[in-house]
């Protein structure tokens, strides 16, 4: 899923200070499951901005909804009726959703309320950690199960480097040493002879390096 | 004005401690604030932080989650889970400029009636030492300069 977390409350109190009506829209996929930007952290915050608005004496008309998917327009369009009743939009979505939102309703100031943080899994209940940086390119078939771009420190594709130590990561004990970890699951598998096997560089292509990337799928785009 | 100001409390009580606390307070004839209002919950797990929160928003001047003892929920980690989500909700304030303190988790068993009496004499008082609520403070004077 992607992972947010909910921006600083002074920060958010910034950006819908100078408006009286503001439309608050989160999204029931990936930011609802990480406990980010779903129906309850949008009743959360809402609740948090009416009280801080009439701290200062100001009523806030704030509107509560969510969508099944803020990164589909169809669900997008379902904002239609409530966006005329407001002055600015607010989005606890992930960019995806924000970027949705601003570009239908062009007339409305649109802002977040999450940051963005990273294609994760659930470890456990309230941890998430990030496991893939969609690189376009899945090595995950021969490295065990675990990806050594989005799991080490330094993305090596030949590991582990000398700041491996009893497993963890030199830069924080905290963090496991991605290809021991790729060891160990291989030693598990019987496979553990690939780790000799030298990876050629890898071809960024697919990544960023050629610019924002699109998916076209011919038999669905027609 | 402080001295004639009588806080609103509400306390969310856990139906197998708390509020059979405050039974047996009422049983053995213990006194405590009127200010407290009481809210029956199967467990203290099941007070979400929007409740504290709606609590607050609505004109509470103090919100109490008051759980089993620690190891003692009828539901295992039900009142580890409440006093969460009460620090989850004090941050929160502190974020937006309201006292954190406003909102405090309490733990006790169900044959305390003088612990559920004392909780809500300290709380009481600790809340009327505070003062009202900014929200509601703000709210009230702004409908008043409307209608004037």
């Amino acid at each position: 899923m992607i992972t947010a977390v909910r921006k600083p409350m002074e920060e958010i109190i910034a950006c819908v200070e100078p408006y009286d009506r503001i439309l608050l829209v989160g999204c029931n996929e990936c930011v609802s499951v990480c406990s980010a930007g779903g129906r309850k952290e949008v009743a959360l915050l809402a609740s948090a901005l009416h009280m801080h608005f009439m701290k200062q004496g100001k009523t806030m008309d704030i509107r509560e909804i969510t969508l099944e998917r803020q990164c589909d327009p169809e669900y997008v369009e379902e904002l239609v009726t409530s966006v005329d009743g407001s002055d600015a939009i607010l989005s606890m979505a992930c960019g995806c959703g924000v970027q949705t939102i601003a570009a239908r309703y062009r007339e409305k100031p649109v802002f977040p309320a999450v940051n963005t943080t990273f294609m994760g899994a659930s470890e456990r209940q309230g941890v998430w950690s990030e496991r893939c940086q969609g690189c376009g390119d899945c090595v995950l078939g021969i490295t065990g199960g675990i990806c050594p771009i989005a799991r080490c420190s330094k993305r090596l594709m030949n590991g582990p480097c000398g700041g491996s130590t009893k497993g963890k990561c030199e830069i924080d004990a905290n963090v496991d040493c991605a290809w021991q970890l790729i060891w160990d699951r291989l030693k598990a598998l019987g496979l553990e002879r690939r780790i000799e096997d030298i990876m050629e560089a890898k071809d960024w292509r697919t990544s960023r390096d050629g610019g924002p990337r699109k998916i076209i799928r011919e038999d669905l785009a027609s | 004005m402080t001295d004639s100001f009588e806080p609103e409390i509400v306390a969310f009580c856990c139906h197998y401690c708390a509020y059979t606390a405050a039974d047996m307070a009422g049983s053995k004839r213990i006194s405590y604030p009127p200010n407290v209002k009481i809210i029956r919950v199967p467990c203290t797990g099941k007070v979400d932080a929007i409740h504290i929160m709606k609590a607050l928003e609505k004109g509470a001047d103090g919100v109490y989650v008051a759980g089993c003892l620690e190891g003692d929920c009828h539901f295992k980690t039900g009142n580890i889970r409440a006093a969460h989500r009460v620090r989850r909700v004090q941050a929160l304030l502190e974020e937006i400029g309201v006292e954190p303190e406003r909102v405090e988790m309490i733990t006790m068993s169900a044959g305390m009636g003088e612990r559920f009496a004392k909780t809500a004499r300290d709380f009481t008082e600790k809340i009327r030492q505070l003062g009202p609520s900014p929200v509601k403070t703000a709210a009230r004077d702004f409908r008043r300069r409307a209608v004037s």
